[in-house]
């Protein structure tokens, strides 16, 4: 009889351990597997349920009124548009400037506490700045400003503004830490001042990711709902272009909508939400794609 | 001073002129003051949500953490069931987010090839940005009768005898349970791309170390992989519980806005963000307006121990 010949079959306790190894690599796709389906799931559900309502209409006409079909998001698509260039006119200068500042001039100390700050502040729960914009803007009047008293797109914008801030800032910082440090100290060697520096040479090599950040912080601002509540949620049903006054806005109509019994008003907000996501997911994914690339460019 | 100075002086221009000091002076002010406006709006939202819960703190003082009245016709009011209902939500998203958050880590850093990792990657990342109300849109519609005719029976035959999870044979479309699906949804995101990036930071000889002594690949990233940033991952799973915190819209679309509070999760329940973004609105006497913005200051407080808490745990293992 011949000897059996030489396996490289693990056996027993190897086996046992590559076993458990397998499993655990089946765990990790699975999951992945997961929120990829779940993902699938929810555009899907979106889509196929928002589709039908989409049309030349739902982009131009106001909302129907109260039992009728049809009707359209024109005012919520303007109203968005407006308060999303109110928070980035507020939040775009004040948070590149505060990232100039910790990351270009200040002490060390100091920086590490403002990014500190800014982290809490992004930790901050949206509702409670919608609170604060409330209480600020609409409960009081601020006669220097002159806008109180009454929701208006800026108080909204403002709100949305301080949930932008630290996204921002943040971004603004990462890419300024990307800037090679020989770029900067080439400068002052030409005898080139701190300011002219960081206008000519700090700023526009770190200009692709600032914008980068903005978008994406830009795309997190359109959809967030909960600022607005209080803020600016009391508003017409025609197209309104005043940022003085209450606006109606893509989030806030698909939660007012969803909370409805009108199956009408159903369909309008599965068309809303399809519009908001189609929009939010093209923008982020394009600001990525522009982040990587400018990141390449800086050779990191 | 002599005349070897003198021509240097002169040969060289004035490195700082007039405009120079000036510009200098400009950007650090301006910069300085864009901070100071940042770090102004934190104080100052601290400083309107305590001034506006003041009134509240007054009449209920720290009772108000633990009475379980929430009764507005009656003027009196009580936390306990909210923050209760608070934390069960936020923990249980949790306990459901953060396995498969680190799994999706590991997949994505030791496990998928470069191509699948970057495309995969970019996906995970797309739902992060899907808008909260959206997903508690499709949470109304998809998922809680998803939940109620198929998951919790299933979940309440299996666990039932656990009262958690007792389930009493109704339909019951918004309960805690979908409000934890929800949130777990909401925070995967987030924390498995922090945990891909943490992974991917171990060095590779470490790794490859592991795998030449013989470790299977799993032993290798039991022993080695996370082990070596034990704290962030710990920190990441903590972002997302911060983020499940104090998320209101997605929340009060699935969660049923009711209290006191049930012992099981497959029953209506709430949270002080889903009862603010429901209440605040509609607050007729100022007490009740008060005892809300007592509510916002808890979570305010809640939040911000969560986050210096993960900020603590990543400096502890960093050092």
């Amino acid at each position: 009889m011949t000897p059996a010949p030489l396996s490289l079959e693990a056996t027993g306790r190897t086996r046992r351990r590559l076993l458990v190894s397998r499993a655990a690599e089946a765990a990790a796709v699975g999951a992945a597997a997961v929120a990829l389906g779940a993902l699938g799931v929810l555009i899907w559900s979106v889509g196929s349920r928002g589709a039908g309502a989409l049309g030349w209409s739902f982009f131009t006409k106001g909302p129907a009124l109260f039992g009728q079909a049809g009707g359209g998001i024109a005012p919520a698509l303007v109203g968005t548009l407006l308060l999303v260039g109110v928070a980035t006119a507020f939040a775009l200068p004040v948070g590149v400037l505060t990232a100039l500042y910790a990351n270009e001039l200040a002490p060390r100390r100091v920086a590490r506490q403002v990014r500190l700050w800014l982290d809490v502040l992004n930790g901050f729960p949206s509702i409670v700045i919608g609170i604060f914009v409330f209480a600020l803007c609409v409960q009081t009047s601020l006669p220097v400003i002159g806008w109180g008293r009454h929701q208006s797109a800026i108080a909204g914008g403002f709100a949305l503004s301080i949930i932008m801030l630290p996204l921002v800032s943040r971004a603004t910082m990462e890419v300024l830490s990307l800037v090679p440090h020989d770029l900067r100290e080439a400068s002052y060697a030409l005898g080139v001042s701190r300011w002219q520096t960081v206008v000519r040479v700090v700023v526009p090599a770190s200009l692709g990711g600032i914008l980068t950040g903005t978008t994406l912080a830009v795309a997190r601002a359109a959809g967030e709902t909960a600022p607005l509540l209080f803020t600016c949620a009391l508003a017409g049903q025609a197209v309104d272009w005043n940022p003085t006054h209450s606006v109606q806005s893509i989030p806030l109509t698909i939660f007012q909508y969803s909370e409805s019994a009108d199956s009408n008003l159903h369909r309008q907000a599965w068309g809303a939400a399809f519009v908001l996501i189609v929009a939010v997911l093209l923008t982020s994914l394009g600001a990525r794609l522009l982040l990587d690339r400018s990141r390449r460019k800086l050779g990191t | 001073m002599n005349a070897g100075s003198l021509t240097a002086r002169a040969a060289l221009p004035r490195s700082r002129g007039l405009g120079d000091r000036l510009g200098d002076r400009l950007l650090h002010g301006l910069t300085a003051l864009a901070t100071l406006l940042a770090l102004l709006v934190v104080a100052a939202i601290v400083w309107r949500v305590a001034d506006g819960a003041w009134p509240a703190i007054r009449l209920f003082k720290l009772g108000f953490l633990w009475h379980d009245v929430w009764n507005a016709p009656l003027d009196r009011f009580g936390a306990r069931d909210l923050i209760v209902g608070t934390l069960v939500t936020s923990f249980g998203a949790m306990l459901l987010s953060a396995p498969l958050s680190i799994a999706i880590g590991l997949f994505l850093s030791e496990l998928a090839p470069p191509a699948i990792r970057t495309s995969v990657g970019t996906l995970i990342d797309m739902l992060a940005a899907v808008p909260s109300v959206v997903v508690g849109l499709w949470g109304i519609y998809v998922l809680a009768p998803f939940d109620a005719r198929h998951v919790q029976p299933l979940l309440g035959s299996i666990l039932g005898w656990i009262p958690v999870f007792a389930h009493g044979g109704d339909h019951v479309e918004s309960t805690v349970f979908t409000a934890m699906v929800v949130l777990t949804i909401m925070t995967v995101p987030i924390t498995s791309s922090i945990c891909r990036e943490l992974f991917l930071g171990v060095p590779s000889e470490l790794e490859q170390g592991a795998i030449a002594l013989g470790a299977t690949r799993w032993e290798m990233v039991r022993t080695v992989v996370v082990p070596s940033v034990r704290g962030g991952v710990v920190a990441a799973v903590i972002l997302g519980l911060g983020r499940s915190l104090g998320e209101a819209i997605a929340v009060t679309q699935v969660i049923g806005n009711f209290i006191p509070l049930r012992a099981s999760i497959f029953e209506p329940g709430d949270t002080i963000a889903s009862r603010l973004a429901n209440q605040y609105q509609g607050a007729v006497s100022s007490t009740q307006i008060a005892a809300l913005v007592y509510l916002a200051l808890i979570l305010l407080a809640i939040t911000f121990v969560t986050n210096l808490a993960a900020r603590r745990v990543v400096e502890r293992f960093e050092r």
